[in-house]
């Protein structure tokens, strides 16, 4: 059963959500230096981490005429939203506030990337970075609708919000084997609101890095640790929604959280690298004919597995 | 309710009026939309404070894809959208005077009209469960009904929106395939 947490979780889970994201980072560096045929080192892992003092020590670059608060506004809101969304994942038994509507939170906080990326997109006063904006919007139209039926076949079949007791309901059975279609669209979502891989099309090369193009230093660290915190907060709410939590034989509950959040964290990052960028528009259709379709039925196997209990 | 929740009530309610305010004051369509957003943000809080964590949230979640989408429109239709020059946001300024005086003081009558419990009632542990059993245990008829007319109106909106039909699309013997689509999708209709 999982119980809200100590004072001090609400600042370990933010720290262990970092962790993930340095990791996926340091794991997606790695592996571009085996693809490139240099020597995977750890210097060579850690290679993008340099960005960070980078960043923090790089010049402002100034637009004419900016919105500069909805702006920063924009791009303060992707990690923090991030960060705010792991409230709620359990990690073993302890989540930092296992409120009693969980996975609308973890939506809600998801959907603010909407808001917070379309601002960054739209501060600059820059027409390519306005282009990614709109981008994310088109591409969010696409993904929101199946990822949040595919949040709610998981709330329908535990019959709570909460997500400790989605976790328990998972009981000899997990659901991302008896919802398999949820399981793969929740995951496409991940990648959808982390931007990344397949779905880096609102930061595409063919509009010279869209929403990231005019951000420069501390403005482009946010965005970018925005995304990587996404994709970690996606990998481990994946855990207690797919995979049952922290249940398993042997091992201590934390452990197994964390065996199974960088499980699912490692398959995000290989999708990441593998799958070439889909444009929005031919998302939008596949999405629409034939995601939202099957998303609603998968929602109807759990409903009709607990009228029949 | 504790003094926290009283604190935290007031300061949600102050701020989303103040944000309320900004909405008619700013000059730009897109720091308009966001005070808007924030305004209900504040909202969705002070639902939550008043011990219903469910409809707190969807406001939160809804208001922030619901803004972001209609700044897009506002945008597409507003002259002026970046506020570079100022504009007032303020339209038809009597009807809307008379119309949000008649909806404040049928909020306000409705406060004492109400007739509210004396003493606090035990509350329910699960507050989700009883908006639920509300809308959809007595009322199933009513909500069914508005889903249908709700997703008819959007569709027969877009119907009459838009210029194009199948004819346009497959041809006059409705043989042409693939369709003369302005943007190619992604299933290959």
């Amino acid at each position: 059963m999982v119980e809200a947490g100590a004072w001090w979780t609400l600042l370990a889970a933010p720290a262990l959500l970092l962790g993930f994201a340095v990791l996926a980072v340091t794991a997606d560096a790695a592996l571009t230096a085996r693809d490139a045929g240099r020597p995977v080192t750890v210097s060579a892992a850690m290679r993008p981490l340099l960005a960070v003092p980078r960043a923090l020590v790089a010049q402002p670059r100034r637009m004419p005429a900016p919105d500069r608060m909805l702006w920063r506004a924009g791009v303060v809101s992707v990690p923090v939203a991030a960060v705010l969304s792991t409230l709620v994942i359990p990690f073993g038994n302890v989540a930092v506030a296992d409120l009693s509507v969980g996975v609308v939170w973890f939506n809600a906080m998801e959907v603010m990337t909407w808001a917070g990326l379309w601002l960054a997109g739209w501060g600059p006063n820059a027409a390519f970075s306005l282009v990614g904006g709109y981008r994310f919007l088109a591409q969010g139209l696409a993904y929101e609708l199946p990822l949040m039926f595919a949040l709610i076949s998981t709330a329908t079949g535990a019959q709570s919000l909460r997500v400790g007791d989605i976790a328990a309901a998972q009981y000899g059975l997990w659901y991302a084997v008896w919802m398999p279609v949820a399981f793969v669209v929740y995951l496409a979502g991940v990648l959808a609101f982390s931007f990344l891989g397949p779905f880096a099309y609102p930061v595409g090369q063919d509009i010279a890095g869209g929403v990231l193009s005019e951000t420069s230093g501390v403005d482009r660290l946010m965005l970018q640790a925005g995304r990587w915190l996404w994709l970690a907060a996606g990998a481990a709410m994946a855990v207690p929604l797919f995979l049952g939590g922290g249940a398993g034989p042997a091992l201590p509950a934390w452990a197994w959280s964390l065996i199974k959040t960088l499980l699912v964290l490692a398959a995000l990052v290989a999708a990441v690298r593998r799958l070439p960028v889909i444009r929005a528009d031919r998302y939008v259709e596949f999405a629409w004919v034939v995601l939202i379709p099957l998303t609603i039925l998968q929602a109807l196997v759990p409903a009709l597995v607990n009228v029949n209990r | 309710m504790g003094t926290t929740a009283a604190v935290l009530l007031w300061t949600l309610g102050v701020l989303a009026l103040a944000c309320g305010v900004l909405v008619f004051t700013l000059n730009s369509m897109a720091r308009v939309t966001f005070a808007l957003l924030a305004s209900l943000v504040c909202v969705g809080g002070v639902v939550t404070v008043l011990g219903l964590p469910y409809l707190g949230v969807v406001i939160v979640l809804m208001m922030a894809m619901e803004m972001v989408i209609m700044a897009v429109f506002m945008i597409a239709y507003m002259m002026n959208p970046a506020g570079l020059t100022p504009m007032s946001m303020l339209h038809n300024k009597r009807g809307a005077l008379a119309i949000s005086g008649v909806v404040f003081a049928a909020l306000t009558s409705a406060v004492f009209v109400v007739p509210w419990p004396d003493r606090p009632r035990l509350r329910s542990k699960d507050t989700t469960v009883q908006v639920g059993m509300s809308l959809m245990g007595d009322q199933m008829l009513t909500m069914v009904t508005l889903g249908f007319v709700l997703l008819a109106t959007m569709v027969g909106a877009t119907v009459l929106a838009t210029n194009r039909g199948r004819y346009d699309r497959f041809g006059d013997d409705l043989d042409q395939r693939p369709a003369r689509d302005p943007a190619g999708g992604g299933v290959g209709r």
